[in-house]
C-alpha cells in the first residue's frame, strides 16, 4: 500500500488535487464516467484508489455513475463521482434520490460552457442554478466553489466532511480553468487533516428509526450488513423509512430535509472578505472569477473607488444574511461570474432593492477581465 | 365427512414471516397478479442458501415489481426508474462480500434500464437479477413494454404492438451473463431452487420469471389470470440448456423454460482484485 495522504509540496492541476483531496478525506469508492474537463479527476483517482484499498469503476453513463455512488455510500464507504455539464444534467434525477434518502456523497462538477455540448474545453460557471434546482421537488443542497488547485484539495475534504455531517450530497462546483490550472498544492500531514465520518446508530435494532434526527437534525446512518434491516426508498417516507403517501408525512420529511441545512447555516456557509471594512461597493464573486476580482478591487482602489470583495466559498446555501447586512451599509453590489447572471439574481434578491445591483457576466469560454468590472464600478455608481 | 379444523389450535406463523416486513402487509399487488408468487420464490431461495440475512441486500427500481424491496425484511433499496442495477453495482463494488439481489420488472430493467443490464452482464458483476416479466408497464396502467409481444394490445398500442419484443435470455447471453434461467410464477418450486442456485453462482445471474398482469395486460388481450396460468401449464416446455436464440415468447410454438446457461468465469470483483491486488489473490 502506498501512503494515503501524499504529504508535501506538489505542482498539480485542480482535477488531480481534487482526487487527492478525496483520498485524503477517506473516499474509498468512485463511480466514474469520463467527460471533459473533469476526466482527470477520474483518471487520477482510478490510479490512486487501489493503492489505498478503494475501488474505481467506470460505469456505462453518468446516470449509472451517480447511482453507483449511492449504492457505495450505503455500504458505509465514502463515495464520489465527477462530471461536467452534460453529465451533470443526466445525474439530476439521482441527485434527488440522494437528497431524499439522505445519502452522503460528493459530486464534482468541473463546469464548461453550455448549453448542450457547448465548449467542452473551456470554462464557465453556468451550472450554478442547475445545482440548486436541477432535480425535481423542493430541496436544499450544499455547493462549494474552489478557486485554486489548493482549494480543490482542501475543499474536497470539506465537502466530504459536510456530506457526512448532514447526510446529503455535496457539490464541488469547479470549472475548467481551475480544473486544468496547475499550481503549488501543499498537502499537510495526515494527522493534521480533519476528517468526519457519519455517526453510526447504537441501541436496540428493533426500535431503530432510519430517519430519526439527532441533535443537529441529522439521523445516524447504518451500513448494509449492520443488521438494522433498513428500507430506503425515493418515495415519501416516514422516520422508519417506510413509504407513506400523505401530506403529513411529506411535510414532516420536507421539514427534516430542509431544516437540517437551514438550521445549520452558520456551520455550513463559508465566505471570505477582502477590503470589505470600508468598502462602498461590494463585488460578489466565487470560484475562478474571484481571482480576477481580487485584482479588480486593488485596481479600483488605485482609482479612488472604495471597492471590496465578498468571495463565496459556499455558494449554496446562499449567504443571504451576509448580503442583507451589507446592503444596509454599501452603495451597491456587482456580481462577477462566468454566466449571464445566475448568482447575480440571488444578490439582487437579498439586497431587496435597498441598493443597485449589477451583473458582470460572461457567456463562457474565458475568464472575465478586470477592466470589464472596473467599467461598471465607474459608471454604475 | 371432513372434520372442521381445530378452532383452538394456535395460529402458525407463515414460514417466511421473518423475511417479510409484516408491518407493510397487505401489499399493493392486484389479485391475479403473479409478482407475489415470484417474490415468495425469491424469499424461499434466499432462505435455502442458509446465508445470514444481513449479508444480503435487495435493490429494486420502479414499478409493481419494484415494490418488492419494500416488503423484504433485509437491507433493501427502492431506487429510481431503471437504475436498480447500477445501484447494486455500487454496493457490490464497494463491498464485494455482500450478496446483492436485484428484483424488478421488465419495463424497469429492459427499457429505461437496458443499458445498465447489458453492462453489468458484460462485467460479470456478481449480482442476481430477477426480472418479473408481465409483458407490460403495469403500474402506469398497461402501456407497451420492450417485452410486449408483437401484435398485443396495450394502452399505447390499441391496434396492436407494431414492435418486436426482446428475447431476454438471448440478450443476457449475448451480453455476457454467466447464469441464465427462465420459469413462470406457476413453477414456484423450480423458481425458488433456481434463485438459490443463482445466489450461489459466482457472477452475473439472470432469472426471467413470467408472471400474469390480468388487470392491465390481460384485460386488453382477452386473457384472464386463469387463462394465463393455463398457458403457463400447458404451453411451456422445460428444456435445460436450450439455445438462447430459441427462447422467444411464442405460445403457439411453446415457451421454453429451464436453466440455459451456467458458466464458470471470473467475476468483476475477482478480476479487479487480481489486477490491482495480486499479492492478495496469489496463494
Amino acid at each position: 500500500m502506498k501512503p494515503r495522504v501524499l504529504t508535501g509540496e506538489h505542482f498539480m492541476n485542480g482535477d488531480v488535487a481534487c482526487a487527492e483531496g478525496a483520498i485524503a478525506a477517506g473516499c474509498k469508492f468512485f463511480g466514474g464516467y469520463p467527460i471533459t474537463p473533469a476526466t482527470e479527476v477520474a483518471e487520477h483517482i482510478s490510479v490512486r484508489l487501489p493503492h489505498v484499498g478503494g475501488t474505481y469503476i467506470q460505469m456505462e453513463d453518468e446516470i449509472a455513475a451517480m447511482t453507483s455512488i449511492l449504492g457505495g455510500a450505503w455500504t458505509g464507504v465514502k463515495s464520489m463521482t465527477a462530471t461536467s455539464g452534460p453529465g451533470f444534467s443526466l445525474m439530476m434525477e439521482t441527485v434527488g434520490l440522494a437528497v431524499v434518502t439522505e445519502t452522503p456523497c460528493v459530486v464534482v462538477n468541473v463546469q464548461r460552457a453550455g448549453p448542450s455540448t457547448g465548449l467542452p474545453t473551456q470554462g464557465a460557471q453556468a451550472d450554478m442554478m442547475q445545482v440548486r434546482w436541477g432535480s425535481h421537488g423542493d430541496y436544499e443542497i450544499i455547493a462549494i466553489a474552489p478557486a485554486s488547485p489548493q482549494e480543490m484539495f482542501d475543499l474536497t475534504i470539506t465537502a466530504f466532511n459536510l456530506s457526512e455531517t448532514y447526510r446529503t450530497p455535496v457539490f464541488i462546483m469547479s470549472d475548467e480553468i481551475v480544473g486544468h490550472m496547475s499550481e503549488k498544492v501543499v498537502i499537510p500531514e495526515e494527522s493534521r487533516i480533519r476528517t468526519v465520518s457519519r455517526p453510526k446508530p447504537s441501541g436496540r435494532r428493533d426500535r431503530f428509526r432510519l430517519y430519526k434526527p439527532g441533535a443537529n437534525g441529522v439521523a445516524p446512518m447504518p451500513a448494509i450488513g449492520d443488521g438494522y434491516n433498513v428500507h430506503v426508498t425515493g418515495l415519501t417516507h416516514d422516520e422508519k423509512g417506510y413509504p407513506v403517501m400523505s401530506v403529513d408525512t411529506q411535510k414532516e420529511m420536507m421539514d427534516r430535509l430542509l431544516g437540517k441545512i437551514r438550521n445549520n447555516l452558520d456551520d455550513i456557509i463559508m465566505t471570505e472578505g477582502y477590503r470589505l471594512e470600508d468598502a462602498e461597493i461590494v463585488i460578489v464573486s466565487y470560484g475562478v472569477s474571484s481571482r480576477t476580482s481580487y485584482t479588480t478591487v486593488d485596481e479600483a482602489r488605485k482609482m479612488g473607488i472604495r471597492a471590496g470583495l465578498l468571495r463565496l466559498i459556499t455558494v449554496w446555501p446562499f449567504p443571504e444574511e451576509k448580503i442583507r447586512r451589507l446592503a444596509g451599509q454599501v452603495k451597491g453590489f456587482v456580481t462577477v461570474e462566468i454566466n449571464m447572471g445566475q448568482i447575480s439574481r440571488e444578490v439582487q434578491r437579498c439586497a431587496g432593492g435597498q441598493v443597485p445591483t449589477y451583473s458582470v457576466g460572461h457567456p463562457g469560454g474565458a475568464i472575465i477581465p478586470p477592466d470589464d468590472v472596473i467599467q461598471v464600478l465607474r459608471e454604475g455608481f | 365427512m371432513t372434520k372442521n379444523p381445530d378452532k383452538s389450535a394456535t395460529c402458525q406463523p407463515h414460514p417466511l414471516e421473518d423475511l417479510v416486513r409484516m408491518d407493510r402487509i397487505p401489499h399493493i399487488w392486484c389479485s391475479g397478479c403473479g409478482i407475489g408468487s415470484v417474490f415468495t420464490s425469491c424469499l424461499t431461495g434466499i432462505r435455502q442458501t442458509g446465508i445470514p440475512y444481513n449479508q444480503f441486500a435487495m435493490v429494486s427500481g420502479i414499478g409493481c415489481s419494484g415494490r418488492g424491496a419494500g416488503y423484504i425484511n433485509i437491507d433493501s433499496f427502492h431506487t429510481t426508474h431503471g437504475r436498480a442495477i447500477p445501484f447494486a453495482t455500487g454496493i457490490k463494488t464497494a463491498r464485494p462480500d455482500l450478496n446483492v439481489v436485484v428484483f424488478s420488472g421488465d419495463g424497469d430493467l429492459f427499457a429505461i434500464g437496458g443499458n445498465h443490464f447489458i453492462h453489468a452482464a458484460r462485467r460479470n458483476m456478481d449480482i442476481t437479477v430477477i426480472c418479473v416479466n408481465n409483458l407490460t408497464y403495469g403500474m402506469t396502467g398497461g402501456q407497451v413494454a420492450a417485452t410486449t409481444p408483437h401484435g398485443a394490445k396495450s394502452s399505447t398500442t390499441v391496434a396492436g404492438n407494431p414492435e418486436t419484443p426482446f428475447n431476454l435470455p438471448l440478450l443476457a447471453y449475448a451480453s455476457g451473463a454467466t447464469y441464465i434461467a427462465r420459469w413462470t410464477m406457476l413453477h414456484a418450486r423450480d423458481l425458488a431452487d433456481t434463485v438459490e442456485e443463482a445466489l450461489n453462482h459466482r457472477g452475473f445471474s439472470f432469472i426471467e420469471a413470467l408472471s400474469p398482469c390480468p388487470i392491465n395486460f390481460g384485460r386488453r388481450n382477452k386473457e384472464t389470470a386463469l387463462d394465463t396460468l393455463k398457458k403457463y401449464h400447458e404451453k411451456t416446455i422445460i428444456k435445460n440448456g436450450a439455445n438462447p436464440a430459441e427462447l422467444d415468447i411464442d405460445y403457439s410454438r411453446g415457451v421454453i423454460l429451464g436453466k440455459f446457461v451456467d458458466i464458470d468465469k471470473p467475476t468483476h470483483d475477482e478480476m479487479y482484485r487480481k489486477m490491482y491486488w495480486p499479492q492478495e489473490t496469489t496463494e
